[in-house]
């Protein structure tokens, strides 16, 4: 089959919609069109129906114990949101304390980081060099004004998976409510909100092959129940949780591609890693001085996060145009500042500049893996005849002694 | 990103890509930036004996507009006087491969690794003129360039 340019491995970012699940969502758009709060038609029993059911497939998938418990969002920034800014307003007369960790996704820092303008506290525990969180860590930030713990599955960046259910013992053992940001990992790794003892959960459809723009928030009915103050006015739409019509088309393929992953994900899992370790071996043994980023053994199947040394990862990834990934290097940000998860796992400077992240997703294909193994290698080559660094390197001059003028 | 197509064919295909030695006293070396920046750019100039750059070399860690204008500097200070050629502007580096504003430092990185290696040029020309009147306190210069 002809390779068609450029290969997607950004599975990290989003991933494009099965077609399966665009079929089951189509009806919805123009047939059952209804909307789900109109009780006097059958346009709106359709769709709610369709709702309750889809609601059902995804409480199911994670080990929720109704459908009851899923909130639908329009996102996963939606459903941090709502999840934090909501529990810290309804439990603030409890406690004003909160605890995250410095690698989360900006929807849960900057909801923190709003929090923190409106007199609550913000414990920010690190991870480790391999993109860890020690649940000790977090045990010993817990004070009696602890009302949150907010700890991602999986890393965006590094594709690391967290101890989420050593986290969720130690939280309810101590009586503390347990958000956990499930949108990277869930479908990819095992999640399961009853065993791991999670409180709230965020969930996105478009990073597991569904569309953009819906989302849900788990929010756990019985031992304990979570209350929440809603963040969004308007119609008493979820409970009263959050006001909206319902994305009924959304929705549906929401719950589609879920299914779709309770069919077949662990097989797919199995898959994409073997062709993420295929397009590692095959970097590994043509570069030296590649470094691995995040956990070796605990991270997302199809996360390949890697440091080329004396490389700038803009750079290489301009060279390597015909395959879509993305870097930790600052020039990709507006910002100018590398990767905040990198540098707070104490990676150097130089090597959060020079890291590439390869996600790979269900559509990639080992012909992909190998022609971006071969770009990925012969582009690195040649920069690294262009970098000075390198040079010096050969040279046996230690880079890090030299007295950088910093510009 | 959108870049220009000479800023892409300077990527794609950089000018005067390597290194000359050091050590020679007709060599100037100017290394700026630093890693944790995320560039560094080494520009090397080989001058005449009447102040003309004959030779330009350079080999840069950092970004497509990086390479482009280091890649461009030296094939602006070829040939060129090296007054001439300490009057480059990073202004006109930018204007020339219509850099985005997030990548003016570049410019600047390339403006800064010109004027450091007529510097060290010079610096080391001064010494040896030195040297030859009082060869018994030959300064010895230390400096990131001399690396």
């Amino acid at each position: 089959m002809a390779l068609k340019f450029p290969i997607y491995m950004d599975n990290h970012a989003t991933t494009p919609l099965d077609k399966r699940v665009l079929e089951a969502m189509l009806p919805y758009f123009t047939q059952d069109f209804g909307n789900a709060a109109s009780r006097t038609h059958a346009y709106g029993w359709h769709a709610e129906a369709a709702v309750e059911d889809s609601r059902e497939t995804i409480a199911d998938y994670i080990g929720a114990e109704s459908g009851k418990e899923i909130v639908f969002t329009s996102g996963a920034t939606e459903s941090d949101n709502l999840a934090i800014k909501g529990v810290a307003e309804y439990y603030k007369g409890k406690g004003n304390h909160i605890i995250t960790t410095t690698i989360e996704h900006k929807a849960v820092l900057d909801s923190c980081k709003r929090l923190e303008k409106e007199g609550y506290t913000v414990t920010y525990v690190n991870a480790g060099a391999d993109g860890l969180v020690n649940p000790a860590d977090i045990e010993a930030a817990i004070t009696d004004k602890t009302i949150l713990v907010s700890v991602m599955l999986a890393n965006n960046e590094v594709g690391t998976i967290q101890p989420i259910g050593e986290i969720g013992a130690i939280t309810r053992k101590r009586g503390v409510l347990f958000h956990c940001d499930a949108v990277q990992g869930f479908g990819k790794t095992p999640f399961d909100v009853r065993s791991m003892n999670v409180d709230l959960a965020s969930l996105t459809a478009h990073k597991i092959y569904g569309p953009k723009g819906v989302g849900a928030l788990y929010v756990r009915r019985s031992k304990p129940r979570v209350r929440l103050v809603a963040q969004m006015d308007g119609g008493g739409h979820e409970r009263g949780n959050r006001s909206g019509t319902l994305n009924v088309p959304g929705i549906v393929g929401f719950a589609k591609a879920v299914s779709i992953f309770k069919q077949d994900g662990v097989a797919e899992a199995e898959r994409i890693r073997g062709l993420r370790d295929r397009l590692h071996n095959a970097i590994n043994k043509e570069l030296d001085s590649v470094f691995l980023n995040g956990h070796p053994e605990k991270r997302l199947p199809g996360n390949l996060n890697l440091s080329f040394s004396f490389v700038e990862g803009e750079g290489l990834m301009m060279a390597i145009k015909d395959v879509a990934v993305s870097s930790g290097s600052a020039c990709t940000s507006a910002s100018l500042e590398p990767s905040y998860v990198l540098r707070s796992m104490g990676l150097d400077e130089e090597l959060a500049h020079s890291s590439i992240r390869f996600g790979l997703g269900r559509f990639n294909t080992e012909e992909e893996v190998d022609y971006v193994a071969e770009l990925v290698i012969g582009k690195v080559k040649r920069l690294r005849e262009l970098s000075p660094l390198y040079e010096m390197h050969q040279q046996g001059i230690d880079i890090k002694s030299i007295q950088w003028a910093a510009h | 990103m959108a870049y220009s197509e000479k800023l892409l064919e300077h990527y794609e295909n950089p000018r005067n890509v390597g290194t000359l030695d050091k050590d020679d006293p007709s060599v100037g070396t100017g290394l700026v930036g630093a890693p944790a920046c995320g560039d560094v750019m080494r520009l090397q100039i080989k001058v005449s004996p009447e102040g003309v750059i004959e030779d330009a070399r350079f080999k840069t860690f950092g970004c497509g507009s990086a390479i482009a204008s280091s890649s461009l500097a030296t094939e602006w200070i070829k040939g060129k006087s090296i007054d001439e050629a300490a009057s480059i502007k990073n202004s006109q580096i930018a204007e020339e491969l219509s850099l985005p504003p997030v990548k003016i430092h570049c410019s600047v990185l390339a403006e800064d690794a010109i004027k450091s290696a007529i510097e060290d040029y010079k610096a080391k020309r001064a010494a040896r003129l030195a040297l030859d009147a009082s060869p018994a306190e030959a300064p010895v210069a230390v400096t990131a360039a001399s690396l």
